[in-house]
C-alpha cells in the first residue's frame, strides 16, 4: 500500500517536471540575455582564463566558492564529532581484510601516479578541464586506495589539519589582498598573463591550489575516520 | 524520420536526468535500509545535476573552454557554463550531506545494533 502511493506521487511529480521540460526544449538558447554571453567574454578579454567554468567558479562567484569550501569543513567537523570517540579507542580498523601481494605491490607502484594525475588536474585547473575540487577528490582517491590495500597504513590527523588549515587561510588571505590592493574582495590583484599559459589568471591559479590541498586533506580525514569506526558487535 | 528520432534523443536526455531523480526519491522513501536510504538520496542528487547541466546545452556547442584549437576553429559557439558552475557547488553540497548522513547511520548502527528503519523506534513515518 505505501510503496502504490509513493508510486503514485513519483508519477505525479515526473509527470509535472516533464511537461515544464519539453515546454522548455533541449538544446535551444533560452537565456538570450542572461549573464553567459558576459561571462564568456570576460574570461577571455579581461582575466585571460581558458576554462570559463573555473574563472566563473573562482572569480566571478568567488565569495560563494569560500562558503563551500566552508560548508565542507563543517561536513568533516560534523562528522568527526558526529563519530566522536576518545583517545585510547582509535587505532583498530573495522574494516580488516587482508590484501594479497599483487594488490599491495600495484597500489604502491600506482599511488604516485595518482597524486600526480590529481596535482595535474588542479594546477591546469585555469586552463583544462578540472580543477580544485576535482583533483582535490582524486588525491583522496589514491590515500583510499592506500588505505584499502594495507592494513597499518595511517595518516596522521595533525598533518591532514595543518594542510587543511594553510589552504583555507591561503584562500581568505589572497581574499583580502584583493581588497587591500584592489577594490572588492577576491578581487584579482595579479597580472593576468596570457591565455593558455600556465602562469595566468593572476589570482585563480593559486586559489585553486589551495583549493585542492583543503580538498584532498578534508576527503582523505573523512575516509580515514569512516574506515577507523568500530563497530560494538563486529568490533 | 530522422528529425522525429533526434527530437526523441533530445528529450531522452531530460528523461533519463528525471528517472535518474525519481528512482532516487523512491529509494529515500520506500526503502527498510538507513544505507539504501542515503544511496537513494545521492542518487536523486546525481539526477537533478544532470537535469541542471542538460539545461545549459547549446546545440552544436562545445564545452566553454578557450583552448587553442577552439580559438583557430570557425564553430564559436559554446554551451552555458553558469549551470555547470552551480553543479560543480552542488555536487560538493551533497558530498557534504552524504558524509553526514552516513555518520549519523553509522552512530544509530552503534547504537541499535541494526540499520532496518522498522526495528528502530521512533523512525517511522
Amino acid at each position: 500500500m505505501k510503496k502504490i502511493l509513493i508510486i503514485l506521487l513519483l508519477a505525479g511529480l515526473g509527470f509535472y517536471i516533464a511537461t515544464t521540460y519539453t515546454g522548455i526544449g533541449f538544446g535551444e538558447p533560452h537565456f538570450k540575455h542572461g549573464v553567459k554571453d558576459t561571462y564568456l567574454k570576460q574570461t577571455v578579454q579581461s582575466l585571460h582564463v581558458a576554462n570559463t567554468v573555473t574563472a566563473i567558479v573562482v572569480n566571478f562567484r568567488g565569495f560563494d566558492t569560500l562558503g563551500e569550501v566552508t560548508v565542507l569543513f563543517l561536513a568533516v567537523t560534523a562528522l568527526g564529532s558526529i563519530l566522536y570517540k576518545k583517545r585510547h579507542e582509535v587505532g583498530v580498523r573495522s574494516v580488516l581484510f587482508s590484501s594479497s601481494s599483487i594488490v599491495t605491490a600495484g597500489s604502491k607502484l600506482l599511488f604516485p601516479a595518482i597524486i600526480l594525475l590529481g596535482a595535474y588536474v588542479f594546477i591546469h585547473g585555469h586552463l583544462t578541464p578540472g580543477g580544485g575540487f576535482q583533483g582535490g577528490v582524486i588525491i583522496a582517491t589514491g590515500f583510499l586506495l592506500m588505505l584499502l590495500a594495507y592494513r597499518n597504513y595511517s595518516v596522521s590527523h595533525i598533518i591532514l589539519s595543518i594542510v587543511e588549515s594553510i589552504a583555507g587561510i591561503t584562500f581568505a588571505g589572497i581574499g583580502l589582498l584583493g581588497l587591500i590592493y584592489g577594490e572588492t574582495f577576491l578581487q584579482n590583484f595579479l597580472p593576468v598573463g596570457v591565455l593558455n599559459n600556465v602562469f595566468s589568471g593572476g589570482i585563480i591559479p593559486i586559489i585553486y591550489i589551495a583549493v585542492g590541498f583543503k580538498v584532498a586533506a578534508e576527503l582523505t580525514g573523512v575516509i580515514y575516520t569512516i574506515l577507523h569506526e568500530k563497530g560494538e558487535s563486529n568490533g | 524520420m530522422d528529425n522525429a528520432l533526434f527530437d526523441l534523443l533530445d528529450y531522452a536526455v531530460y528523461g533519463t536526468a528525471i528517472l535518474v531523480m525519481l528512482i532516487g526519491i523512491y529509494g529515500a522513501l520506500a526503502k527498510k535500509s538507513l544505507l539504501k536510504i542515503v544511496i537513494g538520496l545521492s542518487v536523486s542528487d546525481s539526477g537533478l545535476n544532470m537535469l541542471i547541466v542538460a539545461i545549459g546545452y547549446l546545440k552544436g556547442g562545445t564545452a566553454p573552454i578557450f583552448s587553442p584549437g577552439y580559438l583557430d576553429g570557425t564553430n564559436k559557439l559554446m554551451v552555458d557554463p553558469v549551470p555547470q558552475a552551480l553543479v560543480l557547488t552542488a555536487i560538493v553540497i551533497g558530498f557534504g550531506v552524504t558524509a553526514v548522513a552516513l555518520a549519523l547511520v553509522i552512530r544509530l548502527y552503534r547504537h541499535h545494533g541494526t540499520l532496518n528503519i522498522d526495528e528502530i523506534k521512533n523512525l517511522k513515518w
